[in-house]
C-alpha cells in the first residue's frame, strides 16, 4: 500500500443517483464508504432525468423487475422522509398516482392487454395499474386535448425532484460519514489483496468491495474487473416551462408539473449515440405531442431544455451483477435511477453489505443475455 | 443600494406599478428598477416571499415581472423602451385549461 491510498470497507465508483443511494445505505449498516465521482465532464444522467418514480409499464416481460419497482415505490414514501428529516432537503416526493395518456384504439388495446398480462403474473402486489375511460379521465385531469380518448391509471407512481434528491443524498454521506471525492475519475482498477485498487489522476483508493455505479462508466471500468456490461445509451430531451398556477394534479409519461410551478415536457427516444445535445425537430415534436394531450400548454414559454443519456440494457431492465472472478465487485445498472432510489439505498445496499444478493434480484444477471 | 456613476443620462421612461421610472438607453428593466431602489419585483409562486434580482444574466428566472400584460418575463433580460408598462407579479400566472 502505498502513502496515498486511502481504505474503506467499500468503494463506490459513481456519484450518481444510483451510486449515492447505495453508499447512503451501505453507511446505514455501519460501513465505511468513499465515493469516487467523475465531475463535470460525466454524462451525468442523474442531472438529466424527468424525475418520476414510475411503476406502471415497468416489468412487462420480466416479472421481477415489475416486483422490484414496486417494491421501491412502496419503500419511497418512508425513505423521502428520513433522508428531508436528516438532511433537511426534502426530494419534494409526492404520490397522487400517474397518468399514462392514450390517443388511439391501438393503443388503447395495447396497454389494455400489458395491464392484463402484468396482473396475470403479479396481481395487485406488483402492479396495480388501470383503465380509465375518457370520462374517468377527466373528473382526474380537467382541460385534456380532444384526441385523448383513454388513460392508464396507477395509484402507485409518483414523481420527486432528482437535483433536490441527488443533493439530499450526497449530504447524507457527509453526515454518515462517508467520503466524496469530486473530480475522482477512476482510470484502472484491480485487485489489491484481499480488496480491490482503484486508480484516479490524483491518487489511489483502497477498499474491501467495490460498486461500480458510474453509469455509462461502467461499460469501460467493469472488464477491468471481470463484468461485461451490456448497456447502451438512448438519448431522451426535456423541455421546460414557465412556472404557472397549479394545473396538473398528477404526473403523467410526457409531462409534469414541478412543485415549483414549471412543467416539464419529454419522453423522446433517441439512437444518437453519447450525443445530450437537444435539437429543434426533436424538440417540437414533444411540444406537439405534449399539447395534443394537454392544449393549454399552448399558451406557455419554453425557458429551457436539455438532452440526456439513459442507461438501458438490451431489454431495457436492469443490470445487477457480482462478479464471479473478482468476489466483491459489483456493477449496478438501471435506468430508473429516481424510481429505484429507494430500493436501492434500502434492499440492495443491504445485500450488498452481506455480500449475497437475495433471489429477487438475481433474475437481473446479465447471464440472461447469454442464451439470446 | 445601487447607485449610476453617471446619473444625468437618464431619458427614457417607463413604468413600474404605476410609478414613473427613469432609465439609459440600454438599460434593461431590471437595471433601472435596481437604479431606482426597487428591489421586490414578484412573489414566489412557492411560498409568496418576495423576489427580486439574482443573477442579473438569464439564467436564474428570479426576476420574473409583468410587461406590458405579459406575465413571466425576466426584467433583467427586458431593454428598457419608452412607455414600458411593467407591474410586479403576484404569484403563478393563471393558464386557463
Amino acid at each position: 500500500m502505498n502513502n496515498n491510498s486511502i481504505t474503506s470497507d467499500v468503494l463506490v465508483v459513481g456519484g450518481g443517483l444510483v451510486g449515492a443511494a447505495i453508499a447512503w445505505g451501505l453507511l446505514d449498516r455501519g460501513l465505511t464508504v468513499t465515493v469516487l465521482d467523475e465531475g463535470d465532464i460525466a454524462l451525468r444522467a442523474s442531472r438529466g432525468n424527468f424525475g418520476l418514480v414510475w411503476v406502471q409499464s415497468k416489468g412487462d416481460k420480466m416479472h421481477e423487475y415489475a416486483r422490484w419497482t414496486r417494491r421501491s415505490a412502496d419503500l419511497w414514501p418512508d425513505f423521502a422522509e428520513h433522508l428531508a428529516e436528516e438532511t433537511g432537503i426534502s426530494p419534494s416526493y409526492e404520490k397522487p398516482g400517474g397518468l399514462h395518456f392514450i390517443l388511439s384504439e391501438e393503443e388503447d388495446r395495447r396497454v389494455h392487454a400489458q395491464h392484463q398480462r402484468m396482473h396475470n403474473v403479479n396481481g395487485e402486489r406488483g402492479y396495480g395499474a388501470e383503465m380509465l375511460d375518457r370520462r374517468q379521465l377527466d373528473e382526474l385531469v380537467p382541460g385534456l386535448g380532444p384526441e385523448v380518448i383513454s388513460g392508464s391509471y396507477c395509484k402507485h407512481d409518483g414523481h420527486a425532484n432528482p437535483l433536490l434528491l441527488l443533493r439530499a443524498l450526497h449530504r447524507g454521506l457527509g453526515l454518515r460519514g462517508g467520503r466524496y471525492i469530486p473530480d475522482g475519475r477512476v482510470e484502472t482498477l484491480e485487485r489489491d489483496g484481499d480488496g480491490f485498487r482503484a486508480t484516479t489522476s490524483h491518487g489511489s483508493y483502497l477498499g474491501g468491495r467495490i460498486v461500480l455505479a458510474a453509469g455509462h462508466g461502467n461499460k469501460v471500468l467493469g472488464p477491468m474487473l471481470g463484468l461485461d456490461v451490456p448497456i447502451h445509451p438512448e438519448k431522451g430531451e426535456i423541455l421546460v416551462t414557465e412556472r404557472v398556477a397549479p394545473l396538473l394534479p398528477m404526473p403523467t409519461h410526457v409531462l409534469r408539473q414541478t412543485n415549483e410551478g414549471t412543467i416539464m415536457i419529454g419522453d423522446s427516444h433517441e439512437n444518437t449515440g453519447y450525443s445530450t445535445d437537444s435539437v429543434t425537430p426533436v424538440m417540437s415534436g414533444i411540444a406537439q405531442y405534449a399539447i395534443r394531450c394537454f392544449p393549454a400548454l399552448r399558451n406557455l414559454r419554453v425557458v429551457r431544455s436539455w438532452g440526456a443519456v439513459r442507461i438501458l440494457s438490451a431489454d431495457g431492465f436492469p443490470v445487477y451483477q457480482q462478479s464471479t472472478d473478482f468476489s466483491g465487485a459489483y456493477t449496478i445498472n438501471c435506468h430508473s435511477g429516481v424510481t429505484l432510489a429507494a430500493a436501492h439505498a434500502g434492499p440492495l445496499a443491504r445485500m450488498i453489505a452481506e455480500g449475497e444478493f437475495e433471489p429477487e434480484i438475481t433474475a437481473f444477471s446479465p447471464r440472461r443475455f447469454d442464451h439470446a | 443600494m445601487p447607485k449610476r456613476i453617471d446619473p444625468d443620462t437618464e431619458t427614457v421612461t417607463f413604468t413600474f406599478e404605476g410609478q414613473i421610472i427613469r432609465a439609459r438607453p440600454g438599460d434593461t428593466v431590471a437595471s433601472a428598477l435596481a437604479a431606482s431602489g426597487i428591489r421586490h419585483l414578484r412573489d414566489s409562486a412557492v411560498s409568496g416571499e418576495p423576489r427580486g434580482i439574482f443573477c442579473m444574466m438569464g439564467a436564474c428566472f428570479d426576476c420574473l415581472v409583468e410587461v406590458n400584460g405579459q406575465p413571466n418575463r425576466q426584467a433583467c433580460m427586458t431593454p428598457v423602451s419608452q412607455d414600458l408598462a411593467v407591474n410586479r407579479q403576484n404569484g403563478g400566472v393563471e393558464v386557463k385549461v
